[in-house]
């Protein structure tokens, strides 16, 4: 109770990075789906993602955090059309 | 009694407060001009501009913009002042309440004024009486050493209590009045004050954290709790930290409020600022005239020292509430409702007369307020100074 209380008085204040624990996923209704042969690597989605939730390593895109993805479309939006290496799938359909 | 090697000085009230910030060396400073605290942050950014104070001084945009930088450096853990006015005040509204539910110790001047419309860059207390409920401890100076005084004690005041003050001093007739100033020497204003911020969190200590995450319905309730439990607390604090102020300076600074002639007064004028000179003076004309009249000025407005009030009104028959707000409920001013609701349930409680002064600069004469005092309308609420509306000019 003690530690409650103060928590409290130190006014709102949370450890940091708690977003990460905070699964948003399942807030989707389409889905992006990543053709990593068509993948130019621009880097464009990993750019405008808003919840950080395209996966890069060494400058190469991996693959879509859909723990974390809200479907938002943008990564499928900004993708080159020369690429079109992301389109939209509503979820449940494969 | 005063064993600092002090300086007298003649400073008008702007130029005392900046002369405080520069002693108190905050380590950020974001301020917008707006008259009439503009000279706050002339004659302060003119110090930093001169090497003579190492501060983080941002000139910003707005006065929106002037708090939220204050709050971005306060949460970092920076010592942090601000001033503004009117408008300003008004504009920094919601951010107001982010600075005191963050429970932000930022130090705020104000130097009070009128709100448009019609605009009107004159004193009264419109702009801080709307900041009331803002979760700001709130402090009225009544000279200009006062307002040098108090901008220091708040900047102890906020970082003990962990909530944001306000230093509030009459537009123009505290801001542009040159008056005599005791001025400490720099190191007895470090000495005072002190390191910095302690016992906050900090942006820039070790671990990383988040500041004002959502609070659902299920805790939001409790941290506005809180916040109504540090300002109750602030009470006792105001009183122990303006006792180490004035033993530390030498000085004799009330700390809630402060009665003049009220151990037999039997009728009492409450106030709050600057006209308590004025008000001062008028009790002494009394006395001499055989009326048992005393004044209690206000210190601080928020937390309210209701007890207190009670107290020292408990035996009056007549109370005059003068004030320099409205709340235009028809209930009177801020400032009378507060002391109406603090009376209620006296055994014997005094008649209550809330008289609304000097809006938008209008100044109280000395006749006036006598004759106030002596035939004045009595009654719930008065405009004291108000001109009939035939007696307004029609416009050429």
């Amino acid at each position: 109770m003690a530690a409650r209380g103060q928590a409290l008085e130190r006014g709102p204040v949370i450890p940091g990075g708690s977003s990460v624990a905070y699964r948003t996923g399942d807030w989707r209704q389409d889905r992006p789906v990543l053709d990593l042969e068509r993948c130019i690597h621009c880097l464009f989605c990993w750019l405008y993602c808003p919840d950080s939730a395209v996966l890069v390593r060494d400058g190469r895109v991996l693959g879509i955090d859909y723990e974390h993805c809200k479907g938002c479309g943008i990564c499928a939006a900004v993708c080159p059309p020369k690429a079109k290496a992301i389109h939209m799938v509503p979820e449940g359909e494969p | 009694m005063n064993a600092l090697p002090t300086r007298r000085m003649a400073l008008v009230g702007n130029e005392a407060v900046a002369l405080a910030w520069k002693q108190i060396r905050p380590h950020v400073v974001a301020a917008y001009p707006i008259t009439p605290s503009t000279q706050i942050m002339e004659c302060f950014s003119q110090y930093v501009a001169e090497g003579e104070v190492d501060t983080e001084f941002v000139p910003v945009e707005s006065e929106h913009s002037a708090l939220s930088a204050c709050v971005g450096a306060a949460a970092a853990g920076a010592r942090t002042l601000t001033a503004t006015s009117s408008q300003g005040l008004a504009l920094m509204h919601e951010v107001l309440y982010i600075a005191s539910g963050l429970r932000l110790p930022i130090v705020m001047n104000v130097g009070t004024r009128a709100l448009s419309a019609p605009i009107n860059i004159h004193g009264d207390h419109s702009d801080v009486m709307g900041s009331r409920d803002a979760g700001w401890i709130q402090m009225f100076a009544r000279s200009v050493q006062e307002a040098y005084d108090r901008t220091i004690l708040a900047v102890r005041v906020a970082e003990r209590a962990r909530l944001p003050v306000m230093v509030c001093l009459d537009g123009f007739t505290l801001t542009h009045s040159l008056e005599p100033v005791e001025v400490y020497p720099d190191e007895a204003v470090q000495a005072f004050l002190g390191e910095g911020p302690t016992g906050g969190s900090s942006l820039l200590d070790g671990e990383p954290i988040t500041i004002g995450p959502f609070a659902l319905p299920d805790v939001y309730m409790e941290f506005r709790k809180a916040l109504a439990d540090a300002h109750a607390r602030a009470l006792r604090l105001l009183e122990e930290e303006t006792e180490a102020f004035n033993a530390h300076f030498g000085r004799d600074l009330p700390a809630l409020l402060e009665p003049f002639e009220m151990e037999d007064a039997e009728d009492a004028v409450v106030t709050l600022g600057a006209y308590a000179d004025v008000v001062e003076e008028a009790v002494r004309r009394w006395r001499e005239r055989g009326r048992r009249l005393g004044m209690v000025r206000l210190v601080v407005f928020r937390p309210f020292p209701a007890e207190e009030l009670r107290r020292v009104l408990a035996r009056t028959t007549e109370v005059v509430v003068l004030e320099r707000a409205d709340t235009l409920s028809g209930q009177g001013g801020p400032l009378g409702i507060e002391v109406r609701a603090a009376l209620y349930g006296l055994p014997t409680p005094p008649r209550i007369t809330d008289a609304i002064f000097g809006l938008g600069g209008r100044e109280l004469r000395d006749a006036e307020l006598d004759g106030f005092l002596e035939a004045g309308p009595r009654g719930r609420v008065v405009y004291l100074g108000s001109k009939e509306a035939g007696d307004v000019p029609e416009p050429a």
